[in-house]
């Protein structure tokens, strides 16, 4: 149980390493591209004291400067499937972003949005030996959870401790120092495919960088689209991207479910070009320039010229309608959504007290979604776009760039995960001694 | 059938990727020590390279300490650094003219080209003098500054007469007595380093100082007072000063020393002993004889 967690805890030494010296760049491997921003953390953050700021959660004590995009190779659905590609494609936009930041990064924060994530809720229960919690408390009750077999070639991802309860008080955050006699604690556990988990680790050790902290791409994206409130009461958020769609259900500021939905923009790109029998790259431009989910009476009169280069005029010169473009792309949005409903139901999400639903991610900008989400999400929708952040250039604030800007915050300020607390003292042998110690105490 | 609309050239397709070793060259490149390095390091080595090459020609490194030289000169010859004339301060006119006679200077000259630590230990060295100072002055004067060395004794070694000051340090030479008739005279191998007791014997002998003529070192251990007539008091060398003072209460007392005395012997305390002229001794023994007649 414990050496599973030797890497993260070595990511989490690497990250404090990267935030002594200063820079830390992050990695978002993505299906239809790859973004790197870098990060400079100027040592103690400048909190703005006025009325009605709150903490910014640690955004203020980083800044973007450098950030570059990609057209990613060699990922399908999120996972890498052609490492020397995705190497490729990873050391032109860490490149790029060194080039503009003009300083050398060596620790990565990366993210990746496939790999199959799936979701476990734990508990755990221990009795308090000197009935106040201690942090040895925390550490003995996240040991006691009970882990299910998940599989052999699977890997933990995330451990969120989500809630605390003491006795039978429930709801706690922070349960330390508290008095009481029996804590037990709910866990969130989210586990991924070790071997996607690998190649990406594999890719970004070959381009001479190091691997300082690993997210999910769902969790990321939530991190930085979802508002405080919507964290607080319960929000889902959707992120639409190139080859899979993430989905991550938060409940007082923890992720409590993840999913992924492996279909995404390209597949959407994919639909145009076999239905109107054009490029993937024209499919492409045409979906982005023209392309729709509701049809009005004004579409049928647009006529979009699909062109061609086969030298064939009757071919070259094409025209199809907006309306059967339109035609061609709601079937699968529409499927894209059903199946993210169908992931939010499984989870139980029509439970939670809020039912905030949150799109975001590049094929979000898709005009008129939001009006498609409503009818088979449920009224409470609304387009996404991640926070800002110092320094960000403003062609990375898009949606697209949501997962991006919720690592620099995963970067800047983690949530406790279960590797961040101690082992427990049962497993050392320095129990005997603080057995011995305490034999002395009561005897004396 | 090929595409009749021209093709993409071929470059434009090309890998944007970085190679992996244009990739590794940027980031070394980036590493902040290579780039200080770099900063810094570049220019710096580009002029030294400029220096080295430029010194390399043994004209051009002539001319620059030519150069170098005219600015410096031209400096110091500047009318603000010249001296134009020597004063002296606390000398008499025989010092004046030893110390003209040392410090030969063509006036004018520049305040750097003085010598001023060297000229003032050749004019400390001078017998007469204690101590020298020597500034360059406000409106371009050397001025020196002698203490000059106060003869305080004469003392006689075979014909000459020499000054000499309260350490005993010759001062200078005199040619009669008369000269200097203010200053007590003392004689003897060895006397002038023992400067000091001969003249607190003088101080102690006040009371007969019109009588009394010099000091002689006998033996280079004790002194002689010698007074006119040829008198000779010989004094022993311990408790010298009580000798004296015996000396001058037996003169008070008995007039000793009116009496035809050739020497008064105080070298041994318990005896002191009294040693007539050849005169008197006859004149004593005659009178004695007549005596013994009556």
């Amino acid at each position: 149980m414990k050496d599973l967690y030797d890497s993260q805890r070595e990511m989490r030494k690497l990250r404090k390493a990267a935030m002594q010296r200063g820079v830390i760049a992050i990695l978002d491997v993505g299906t239809s591209k790859i973004a790197c921003l870098v990060l400079r953390f100027d040592g103690a953050a400048t909190e703005p004291q006025a009325e009605g700021i709150g903490s910014m959660a640690g955004q203020s004590s980083f800044r973007v400067i450098g950030a570059a995009t990609t057209r990613s190779r060699g990922v399908r659905f999120g996972e890498v499937e052609a490492m020397g590609e995705t190497e490729r494609a990873i050391r032109t936009a860490v490149q790029a972003a060194q080039k503009m930041a003009q300083v050398r990064v060596d620790h990565v924060i990366a993210c990746l949005s496939g790999a199959r994530p799936r979701s476990y809720g734990l508990d755990g229960a221990v009795d308090i030996e000197d009935s106040m919690v201690s942090d040895g408390d925390i550490g003995r009750v996240l040991a006691a959870c009970d882990v299910p077999d998940y599989g052999p070639d699977r890997e933990v991802l995330h451990a969120h401790p989500v809630n605390f309860a003491l006795d039978h008080r429930s709801g706690m955050s922070d349960p330390r120092g508290q008095i009481g006699q029996r804590l037990t604690t709910d866990l969130h556990m989210m586990t991924v495919d070790a071997t996607a988990l690998q190649n990406l680790y594999f890719c970004i050790k070959r381009c001479d960088l190091e691997l300082a902290g690993i997210a999910s791409s769902s969790y990321a994206s939530a991190l930085s689209t979802l508002v405080e409130d919507e964290q607080e009461l319960g929000a889902a958020c959707i992120d639409m991207g190139g080859g899979s769609t993430g989905i991550s259900v938060f409940m007082k500021k923890h992720m409590i479910y993840a999913d992924t939905v492996r279909m995404g923009g390209d597949h959407v790109t994919g639909d145009i070009s076999m239905g109107l029998q054009v490029p993937l790259s024209t499919a492409e431009r045409i979906k982005t320039f023209y392309g729709g989910v509701v049809a009005t009476g004004m579409d049928d009169r647009e006529k979009i010229e699909i062109g061609g280069d086969t030298g064939d005029w009757e071919h070259d010169r094409r025209t199809v309608s907006r309306a059967e473009l339109i035609g061609i792309m709601r079937p699968r949005v529409e499927e894209i959504l059903e199946e993210a409903r169908m992931r939010l139901d499984a989870a139980g999400f029509e439970y939670l007290p809020s039912q905030k639903i949150v799109l975001t991610g590049g094929a979000s900008q898709i005009p008129g979604l939001d009006g498609l989400a409503a009818k088979i999400l449920g009224q409470q929708v609304r387009l996404g776009r991640p926070l800002r952040v110092k320094g960000l250039p403003q062609a990375a604030t898009g949606p697209a760039f949501s997962s991006g800007v919720g690592l620099t915050l995963f970067a800047a300020h983690p949530q406790d995960e279960w590797w961040d607390f101690d082992v427990p003292v049962e497993t050392y042998p320095a129990r005997s001694l603080k057995r011995a110690v305490k034999w002395f105490k009561d005897n004396w | 059938m090929r595409p009749l609309a021209e093709r993409r050239p071929r470059g434009s397709l090309k890998d944007p990727a970085p190679s992996k070793w244009r990739y590794r060259w940027q980031r070394w490149m980036l590493t902040p020590g290579i780039k200080a390095g770099l900063r810094i390091g570049t220019p710096l080595a580009v002029i030294g390279i400029v220096a080295a090459v430029w010194f390399s020609d043994a004209d051009n490194r002539t001319a620059l300490t030519a150069r170098i030289d005219a600015l410096k000169s031209e400096f110091q010859h500047r009318p603000e650094f010249l001296v134009t004339s020597l004063r002296i301060k606390g000398s008499d006119d025989r010092i004046t003219a030893d110390i003209e006679r040392i410090v030969k200077i063509d006036f004018p000259i520049s305040s750097f080209d003085l010598e001023l630590e060297e000229m003032r230990r050749r004019v400390a060295a001078l017998h007469s003098v204690q101590e020298a100072r020597i500034k360059v002055a406000d409106s371009g004067a050397l001025e020196i500054t002698v203490i000059p060395r106060v003869p305080v004794a004469l003392w006689r070694t075979g014909d000459n007469l020499r000054l000499l000051d309260q350490n005993g340090i010759f001062t200078g030479a005199l040619a009669s007595r008369a000269e200097r008739l203010d200053l007590p005279v003392i004689a003897g191998e060895g006397a002038g380093a023992h400067i000091e007791e001969a003249l607190a014997i003088f101080a102690r002998a006040r009371p007969i100082s019109d009588r009394v003529r010099g000091l002689a070192r006998v033996g280079e251990r004790r002194w002689d007072l010698v007074l006119d007539r040829g008198v000779r008091i010989m004094l022993p060398v311990e408790n010298t000063m009580a000798a004296i003072d015996r000396v001058i209460a037996l003169d008070a007392a008995q007039d000793v020393l009116e009496r035809d005395v050739a020497v008064v012997d105080l070298r041994n305390a318990n005896r002191p002993t009294i040693r007539m002229t050849n005169a008197a001794a006859v004149s004593y023994r005659r009178a004695g004889q007549t005596g013994a007649e009556e």
